[in-house]
């Protein structure tokens, strides 16, 4: 219920929301906790295991109870935690894990099996029969226990990722933060102050009490004001740091306000990489329960919490209130109700040492020891040293201590420090470089002590950045020694809980550590302590202080076990965001690109690039048929590719021969200017890298083609060869790929066509085969290349790419006037194998230059990348797998490319293996299925039978093993 | 005689703005690679000054003006931007034309380096990154390069074939930056969230 008078919502503006069907009303700058508790709604969830009734226990990002769902189908966002939820008009929230509904949840029945279901019950249980494990046992098992789920729809792709850079990056805006990013702002260091929560302040928005002589919040809104003012200040509410990485390298999750996300295109969130030479960890410190029988009760929550409901948002969660604790915390939290005309039943303080100014009825010395109501608190049990007493409450506030939240300097593998005095892990020092704790995540738990550390650590980080220190002093602000007891769990019967969220119990760790799970490493698998997605923020400690004094040791010698990113659960469709659809991967499109689809071209992914797969006409219906009609118009008239998509390399400098004759088997020292020649390259480890043909433009001019998949490669490795190799030799590249659009013009009428277009004609004598020249297409410079992929007369031009999209269009058309037209990769594919040309499919990695035949390739006169290599024994062996052609001459006629080959009487296991497939296709040239094989002794064995066996497929056929060219063996054709 | 009509990497898709940005294509900008041999680069930069006006870049830097500038392109590489190369520079350098090879988009308006920040790693914070820096860096996950070329003017550069990719996402990310700032109650909620 609200309390008149307190609290920083705006009571002029009030919100309706929705919580499991039913409305309610909050106001501005509430949580969805805070609205819930505000309406007396206390049960808000059902627990992990036992579907336990649970209420809200925290009042920020580490609660462990009140996990709800927002948004429908696609949009829906299980196990947000109702603390962190702004509450926004016409928000509708559910809650989870329970069926039929929330008040009646028949999977309660857990709680009835609980002496049976603790830790290791499914280890033990399910073990018969093995078949069940994955069928039968896990679907149950997930659909009893769990949290909320997703849609189960493609998420939505609401976020976006950004990239930050800082000299100062301050976890946290509370009064330390403020401090330090102060200070470093006054330095004029560009700061980013990252702060989880709407705004900035921490516990000063929730405690009652004075900074400098005016009440904290007033304090906190004086310095926002400054800082916001700075321009060297980036303020980033609503923004948690998730992890920190190398180089000073942090993620980050930003949630953008309820009412900027609704716009159109924003927005729901971000996720932020942030770079910052010096970090300020003022994460504050999260307050810890204590183990007793019944401390999961909707009602029992921390006395911070209580506190910061009343004093932020102006809410109690019941008209009674028992406070226990063993530090003063327990105290403030009495002083604060009663203020405020809140009724406190009792103070009940483990420290048997304890005094007590307050009126109000006080039990030193003495233990919360149970609790009592159905779905919320009634009534808490007191053990005191004269015996138990019951007292009738609605809420209990609880107070263990506090925990550092030193999680992000311990993400690079160092392991927080106990402190015995207390009774706290400390954050290890310089554990991330250039990162630094401050407040009360370094373990201060005074408001002055925090402004002292913030102020410290803020001009260490300037002076570290070199920066001049500014004149700043510290606050008057409270400043109590932090006195505590330890208290970790008060025993008796009853399940005391640990992890609320997994529910852990104190019989689970103790279990453990009976079944000898004494490491604490092992105690978390095998309980599930710590490992739902709170990931154990306020139950760790806990736990392994129950381990300790169940094994027999100390806290620091149990130790702590790994803390890893992200501090707060982060979507994937944050992390990913951007990355589907059209933002999946960069998309490469040729100029022909639009004209080609505007043709009906389905495109093919090679690469990033996108490239016709044939052109389908009017009455065809199978790829086949356009593919057949296609080649013949190549063989028989003539026909356009766009080909710009193959590397293109221009190489110049007065090493430039002699560095091709390096990269390269074969010699282009001797190539004459206006000339081309095919090109094979190897690897050091002499197989085979890459082919193409290398054109000679002027005396120390080349340009290189590659082949589509492997131009980055091959660029990466020209680079290689003359930085690091051969960096005595004067030779510049560059890629020219993007900057000419070229295309194949192939086919008997190839030339013609081409006098019909170029500004001058050419001739066999002027321009020979294997020819490159200069040429102008209606006036626009371009290049003429004689060579040919389709063992036809053909040629290849090339115009600057902004004339691509016009070229091809005229090419078209002319071929088609000419009883041709535009063929795509499928004909391409065709060509070739007819051919006998070879693409990646043979030259596939783990392939030679003896292997495809081009021995002769490798010249005997001068040294080359990959020659010493390619000498070895080994691989010059005749017993190696050779390429050959294969046509099917069995039944069945078909070759099927990763089919493999046998003798024909041999049997079909990986023992008798002969050889294996990579290309294949149907032939319209010669009217049959053809193939390229890689085949023992192939080319020692045509005329021969061999058996291919498709193991996968299930296909089966004899074929003849025959030359690798199918057709035009003699080349007639190529040279016109 | 056919007339090929000349088409730009952005063809008819841009301009295009959201709030106060604006993303348009610079176009028909002769772009020379020049690559220095051996021992020439100061003749080169000194070719450079008497036939261009300006000098030879240092890493990351961009010199000349308007018209005429030489943009550092990576290790022992600059691209002339503008004018047509004097013949003379190719004694002391490899000349290779770049004028159609990339795809230059140029971004302008308050919040540019925001909708940069979508895109790409590099620290563009003002005292950093200034008027005439110019890195070689991944722009939304494609090889390209990032130029200043005043305080809300930008230049980003990608394959021309990427375009299409580079409009989108440069795109996407203005539209995010322009609903976050050009909010009809951003001063509402400054108060209100930023006490």
């Amino acid at each position: 219920m609200r309390v008149e008078g307190k609290g920083l919502v705006d009571r002029e503006r009030p919100v309706s929301f929705r919580f499991d069907g039913r409305d309610y009303q909050g106001f501005a700058g509430d949580t969805l906790a805070s609205a819930l508790l505000a309406n007396d709604v206390r049960m808000v969830a059902r627990s992990f295991k036992y579907h336990r009734p649970r209420g809200v226990m925290t009042a920020g990002s580490e609660e462990p109870n009140a996990l709800i769902a927002l948004g429908q189908g696609a949009a829906q966002e299980p196990n947000l935690r109702a603390t962190t939820v702004e509450l926004h008009e016409g928000l509708w929230a559910r809650s989870q894990n329970r069926w039929p509904t929330l008040g009646l949840d028949l999977l309660a029945v857990n709680d009835l099996f609980a002496p049976v279901l603790g830790a290791g019950f499914y280890y033990k249980t399910f073990m018969w029969p093995r078949a069940f494990w994955e069928r039968v046992y896990e679907p149950v098992i997930r659909r009893a226990a769990g949290l909320g789920g997703l849609s189960g729809a493609a998420a939505l792709d609401r976020y976006e990722r950004a990239f930050a850079h800082c000299d100062l990056l301050v976890i946290g805006g509370g009064s330390a933060g403020l401090m330090a990013a102060r200070a470093a702002a006054e330095a004029g260091a560009d700061v980013i102050l990252a702060e989880e929560d709407t705004r900035l302040g921490g516990r000063l928005l929730a405690e009652s009490e004075e900074v400098d002589g005016v009440p904290g919040v007033a304090w906190v809104e004086e310095i926002a004001a400054e800082l916001a003012a700075m321009p060297n200040v980036r303020i980033m509410t609503r923004m948690a740091v998730t992890g920190a990485y190398d180089q000073g390298t942090y993620g980050a999750l930003e949630r953008l306000a309820p009412d900027v996300a609704e716009r159109a295109h924003a927005p729901k969130g971000c996720f932020w990489r942030i770079v910052a030479r010096r970090t300020v960890l003022a994460a504050g410190a999260l307050e810890r329960p204590v183990a007793f029988a019944g401390n999961d009760r909707p009602g029992v929550m921390m006395a911070g919490a209580v506190r910061a409901y009343l004093n932020r948002w102006g809410v109690v969660p019941g008209q009674s209130t028992v406070v226990f604790g063993n530090n003063d915390s327990a105290h403030r939290t009495v002083a604060d109700l009663q203020e405020a005309g809140v009724h406190v039943a009792a103070l009940v303080d483990s420290r048997h040492y304890a005094r007590c100014d307050l009126d109000v009825p006080f039990y030193p010395g003495a233990h919360v020891c149970g609790t009592a109501g159905r779905r919320g608190l009634e009534a808490v049990t007191i053990a005191t040293p004269a015996g138990e007493t019951r007292i009738a409450a609605e809420c209990l506030a609880v107070s263990g201590g506090w925990n550092p939240s030193m999680h992000l300097a311990c993400h690079m593998g160092a392991r927080p420090a106990w402190d015995a005095d207390r009774l706290a892990f400390l954050p290890p020092e310089d554990a991330v470089p250039g990162q630094r704790a401050a407040g009360a995540a370094a373990g201060e738990f005074s408001t002055r002590a925090c402004l002292e550390s913030g102020l410290a650590e803020g001009l260490r980080a300037v002076r570290d950045l070199g920066l001049k220190q500014p004149e700043m002093s510290v606050p008057s602000a409270g400043h109590a020694a932090y006195d505590i007891f330890p208290l970790w769990q008060v025993p008796g019967k009853g399940r005391a809980w640990l992890d609320f969220q997994n529910d852990v119990t104190v019989k689970d760790v103790d279990l453990a550590a009976r079944e000898n799970f004494r490491s604490v490493e092992h105690m978390k698998r095998y309980t599930t302590q710590g490992m739902a997605p709170d990931q154990g923020k306020n139950s760790n400690v806990n736990a392994l202080a129950v381990l300790a004094d169940a094994t027999g040791r100390g806290i620091p010698e149990t130790g702590t076990t790994t803390f890893r990113p992200p501090y707060v659960p982060v979507p994937i469709a944050a992390m990913g965001a951007g990355a589907k659809g059209k933002g999946f991967a960069p998309e490469r499109l040729t100029t022909s690109h639009a004209e080609s689809v505007a043709r009906g071209a389905p495109m093919i992914e090679a690469g990033l690039w996108y490239r016709p797969s044939y052109f389908p006409r009017k009455g065809e219906h199978t790829w086949r048929q356009s593919c057949d009609r296609e080649v013949a118009m190549v063989r028989n008239a003539v026909g356009v590719c766009d080909v710009s998509t193959l590397g293109k390399i221009d190489i110049q400098g007065p090493d430039a021969a002699r560095f091709l004759d390096f990269v390269y088997t074969n010699t282009f020292s001797t190539l004459k200017e206006g000339r081309v020649r095919y090109g094979l390259m190897l690897r050091e480890d002499g197989h085979v890298m890459d082919d193409g043909t290398c054109a000679r433009l002027g005396e120390s001019h080349y340009l290189m083609t590659t082949t589509t998949a492997a131009a980055g490669q091959v660029m990466r490795h020209l680079e290689f060869v003359a930085q690091v190799l051969r960096p005595d030799w004067d030779v510049r590249m560059v890629s020219v790929t993007e900057e000419w659009a070229q295309f194949a013009v192939a086919g008997p009428q190839a030339r013609d066509l081409l006098n019909g277009l170029l500004d001058a004609p050419i001739d066999d004598a002027g321009f020979p085969f294997m020819a490159c020249g200069a040429v102008g297409v209606g006036g626009v410079a371009g290049r003429l290349f004689w060579i040919s992929f389709s063992g036809e007369h053909a040629y290849e031009i090339a115009v600057p790419a902004r004339y691509g999209a016009a070229l091809f269009r005229e090419l078209v058309a002319r071929a088609e006037a000419m009883g041709g037209g535009a063929y795509g990769m499928e004909a391409l594919n065709v060509l070739r194998i007819e051919k006998g040309f070879i693409t990646h499919a043979e030259i596939h990695g783990r392939v030679t230059a003896y292997d495809i035949g081009m021995q002769g390739m490798m010249s005997g006169k001068k040294n080359f990348i990959g020659k010493a290599a390619a000498s070895r024994v080994g691989l010059m062996d005749p017993e190696r797998e050779r390429l050959v052609g294969l046509k099917p001459v069995g039944a069945v006629k078909e070759l099927l490319p990763g089919a493999h080959l046998f003798d024909e009487s041999a049997e079909a296991v990986s023992a008798n293996d002969q050889g294996y497939i990579t290309s294949a296709c149907y032939s319209p040239t010669l009217g049959h299925v053809i193939g390229q094989a890689f085949l023992r002794r192939g080319p020692e064995r045509i005329g021969e039978r061999v058996r291919m066996v498709d193991h996968l497929r299930g296909s089966e056929t004899v074929c003849e093993v025959t030359g690798v060219v199918q057709y035009d063996p003699d080349g007639g054709r190529l040279r016109g | 005689m056919v007339e090929l009509q000349a088409e730009s990497p952005g063809e008819g898709r841009l301009p295009v703005t959201a709030g106060d940005l604006r993303l348009s294509e610079v176009v028909r900008e002769r772009m020379t690679w020049l690559a220095p041999y051996k021992g020439q680069a100061a003749a080169l930069s000194e070719a450079m000054q008497a036939a261009h006006g300006m000098g030879w870049p240092k890493a990351g830097r961009m010199t000349g003006r308007k018209g005429a500038r030489a943009m550092w392109f990576g290790r022992d590489m600059a691209l002339l931007i503008g004018p047509e190369p004097d013949p003379g520079l190719a004694a002391h350098a490899a000349l290779v034309d770049q004028s159609d090879a990339w795809a230059v988009l140029a971004l302008e308006g308050p919040g540019a380096p925001e909708v940069l920040a979508r895109l790409c790693p590099l620290d563009l914070r003002d005292q950093v990154f200034k008027r005439g820096h110019v890195a070689r860096t991944e722009v939304a996950h494609m090889a390209g390069a990032i130029a200043r070329m005043g305080a809300d003017n930008w230049r980003i550069m990608v394959f021309r074939s990427m375009a299409g990719t580079l409009i989108h996402e440069v795109e996407t990310a203005m539209r995010r930056v322009a609903a976050r700032r050009n909010s009809p109650r951003e001063g509402a909620d400054r108060a209100h969230h930023l006490p």
